[in-house]
């Protein structure tokens, strides 16, 4: 198995029997104090034995115990192998802990009817909440509308790939322009959207206002008119992200050898023919891995909706994520939100595989 | 491109050159016009939130942009949370609450970020050194199911975290955020750091093993200092996503372990918004990312090119 590792080792593993019986030994042990814990807290949960335990953290510190057990098991167990896999039994363990297993529990939740603030717990609904979602009008008109949040990425793509071409041309003062255009990225959403949207959009006192009427436009309304405000929704968001994609095309550019360009120029290729029968072939692969790691990001997105307009006029700029949290804020019910994320995972999933399918086969053909 | 040459008076432009000068000079025009349009765009929300923290309500109503010019700058915005001049010596509960919060969004984001960091180098060095096979996963599986991870959108995760943290009773508790916060941007740092290890030559290691260290002798003292600046840049771009992590913390939190931009996102009082105020928070949630962002740029470039090209 490890005649495929890049870096090859060689070491003379003579374990003593003793200490693989020991590894051995407190993997079992702490594995069954961890099943002993859960048992004992299930029965309590159940309301069999009192054990005069409130919360269910001795089980999270059994299986902390079991975690420790189990990498240190394995130097003792498989000696220099076993030092390879602590690399990436930590990661591993984490992540499978804090995704997998919530996430099997929510599929739990999603088939249940539960209101965190009645006594009574979890009651078991069977597919009720599949038939409520089916016909909720406004979950499936927050997923229409993250059909459109998702088709602004190519105006978001557009001016970042402007933006890249100017910071990678002749320019003076690069510095500060690549400083003054990454800052974006970094300011807290939420705090530049509440001074944005509240204050610089504001219809009455706002700057923008006052341009308008200065200019002679009239008075502007944001986020009256639904079209209007999921367009400034948009705007907001694709001022704090389009620096990302700036970044990723700029690396692409500057990868570019500088021969090809002259070579183009050479062959008369140049300016607007150039950039699209040379840069921008080649910037392909990086444009295509950009967009979808944008894609995803766009996926998210909550916090300024939430933050700005709660979804209005009518749900004209709701989210999936602002929806199910405005869901639970209003109702407190766990299930029917779980329910809706877990649809929306699945649409993720399969909208994701067949868009990274689809650019695969765009981009294989040309390079 | 054209050549600045030093111009004698014997020899004149043909009429060509002339239009090919001026049409680079077009070019420069609208170049720098965009360049400045953009840069605009990007500076004047933060110079209005800046600016709007030292603004009284009359010249909010007034529509003032320019300090000193249009009106006299006040501390009032910093007075309101105890952080002006003439409050910094006084006992004050909005400071009090406010540096709360502060530390609690400076604690959550430091740890969850290095803890990030730590597993995820250390996972990305053994992805791209040994090969493993855990069950039917083999190293491509492994990386694909961390880096999936970037997909799951924190939702999904969202309200089974609730209810597990109601149970282990980590509701409202530091811990509870930083290890979400942490597994956020798990995949960001293993994606990059991938890269940084793929770059280190491998007869490195293997020099040192001949010498007698370990593999994990080898990973600290060698490995390690050269993927430091890899590192920096990971740490640093987890920091800014950490920091201005909003949504677990608003739904996760409470009165206790609540950061900063659940505060600025809770500041609708029932008699409107004291724009000055909301201004000064907004200000001091934003002010050590700029900080960071003008110091440290060259890291966070050089953390988000990572893995575009390949």
């Amino acid at each position: 198995m490890s005649t495929s590792d890049r870096l090859h080792v060689v070491t003379a593993d003579d374990l003593p029997p003793s200490r693989v019986a020991f590894g051995r030994t407190i993997i079992w042990a702490s594995g069954l104090l961890l099943l002993l814990s859960f048992a004992l807290q299930t029965a309590q949960a159940l309301h069999w034995v009192d054990l005069g335990l409130t919360t269910w953290r001795p089980t999270l510190y059994a299986y902390l115990v079991w975690a420790v057990c189990l990498c240190w098991g394995q130097v003792l167990m498989r000696g220099e192998q076993g030092k390879r896999v602590l690399f990436v039994l930590p990661a591993v363990l984490f992540v499978v802990s804090l995704t997998v297993f919530p996430l099997l529990f929510g599929i739990l939740i999603a088939l249940s009817d539960w209101n965190l603030s009645n006594p009574d717990g979890r009651k078991f609904n069977g597919t009720a909440n599949i038939v409520r979602m089916w016909n909720d009008p406004f979950y499936w008109n927050a997923l229409g509308n993250m059909v459109w949040y998702c088709l602004a990425i190519v105006v978001e793509y557009a001016i970042a790939f402007g933006l890249a071409l100017m910071l990678n041309a002749q320019i003076r003062a690069r510095k500060f322009f690549r400083v003054a255009f990454l800052l974006p990225l970094m300011l807290s959403p939420v705090a530049v959207s509440w001074m944005v949207g509240k204050s610089i959009l504001d219809v009455r006192l706002g700057p923008i206002a006052q341009l308008s009427q200065w200019l002679g436009l009239g008075q502007p309304s944001f986020f009256g008119d639904p079209v209007v405000a999921m367009l400034t929704i948009m705007a907001m968001d694709a001022w704090t992200f389009i620096p990302f994609m700036m970044i990723m095309l700029l690396a692409g550019l500057q990868a570019i050898p500088q021969e090809v360009q002259e070579a183009a120029r050479v062959d008369g290729a140049s300016g607007w023919r150039g950039f699209w029968e040379v840069t921008f072939p080649l910037m392909l692969p990086v444009s295509v891995t950009a967009i979808l790691i944008r894609v995803i990001f766009k996926l998210k997105l909550a916090d300024i909706v939430i933050t700005v307009t709660s979804g209005g006029p009518g749900g004209a700029t709701d989210t999936v994520t602002s929806f199910i949290y405005r869901e639970y804020r209003d109702r407190s019910n766990v299930g029917y939100g779980t329910l809706l994320a877990m649809v929306y995972l699945v649409i993720i999933i399969v909208a994701m595989t067949v868009l990274m399918k689809v650019a695969d086969r765009f981009v294989r053909p040309r390079t | 491109m054209t050549v600045e040459t030093a111009e004698a008076p014997i020899f004149r432009d043909s009429e060509a050159d002339r239009r090919h000068r001026a049409k680079w000079w077009t070019g420069r025009v609208v170049l720098y016009g965009a360049l400045i349009l953009w840069a605009v765009i990007c500076l004047f929300p933060i110079y209005w939130t800046v600016t709007t923290a030292f603004k009284l309500q009359k010249d909010l109503l007034q529509g003032s942009v320019v300090p000193w010019l249009e009106y006299a700058p006040s501390w009032k915005g910093f007075a309101s949370i105890g952080l002006s001049p003439d409050t910094i010596g006084i006992e004050m509960t909005p400071r009090e609450e406010f540096l709360k919060r502060f530390m609690n969004s400076l604690i959550v984001s430091l740890s969850s970020s290095v803890l990030a960091v730590a597993l995820g180098s250390l996972a990305a060095y053994g992805l791209s050194r040994f090969s493993y096979k855990f069950a039917w996963m083999r190293n491509d599986d492994i990386s694909f199911f961390f880096l999936s991870q970037l997909i799951l959108p924190p939702v999904v995760l969202a309200l089974p975290f609730l209810v597990l943290y109601k149970a282990l009773g980590l509701l409202d508790t530091r811990i509870g955020l930083i290890l979400l916060t942490t597994l956020s941007v798990l995949p960001i740092v293993i994606w990059i750091m991938r890269d940084q290890f793929a770059g280190i030559p491998t007869e490195l290691e293997e020099a040192a093993l001949v010498d007698g260290l370990s593999v994990w002798g080898a990973f600290l003292t060698i490995i390690l200092p050269i993927a430091l600046p890899g590192m920096v840049a990971a740490l640093i771009l987890s920091l800014v996503l950490t920091w201005n992590e909003y949504f677990f913390a608003a739904l996760l939190t409470s009165t206790h372990a609540n950061t900063l931009p659940v505060m600025v996102a809770s500041q609708t009082g029932s008699q409107g918004i004291n724009w000055w105020s909301m201004a000064a928070l907004s200000t001091a949630a934003i002010l050590p990312l700029v900080v960071l962002g003008v110091a440290l740029e060259r890291f966070i470039i050089k953390g988000m090119a990572a893995g575009a090209v390949k």
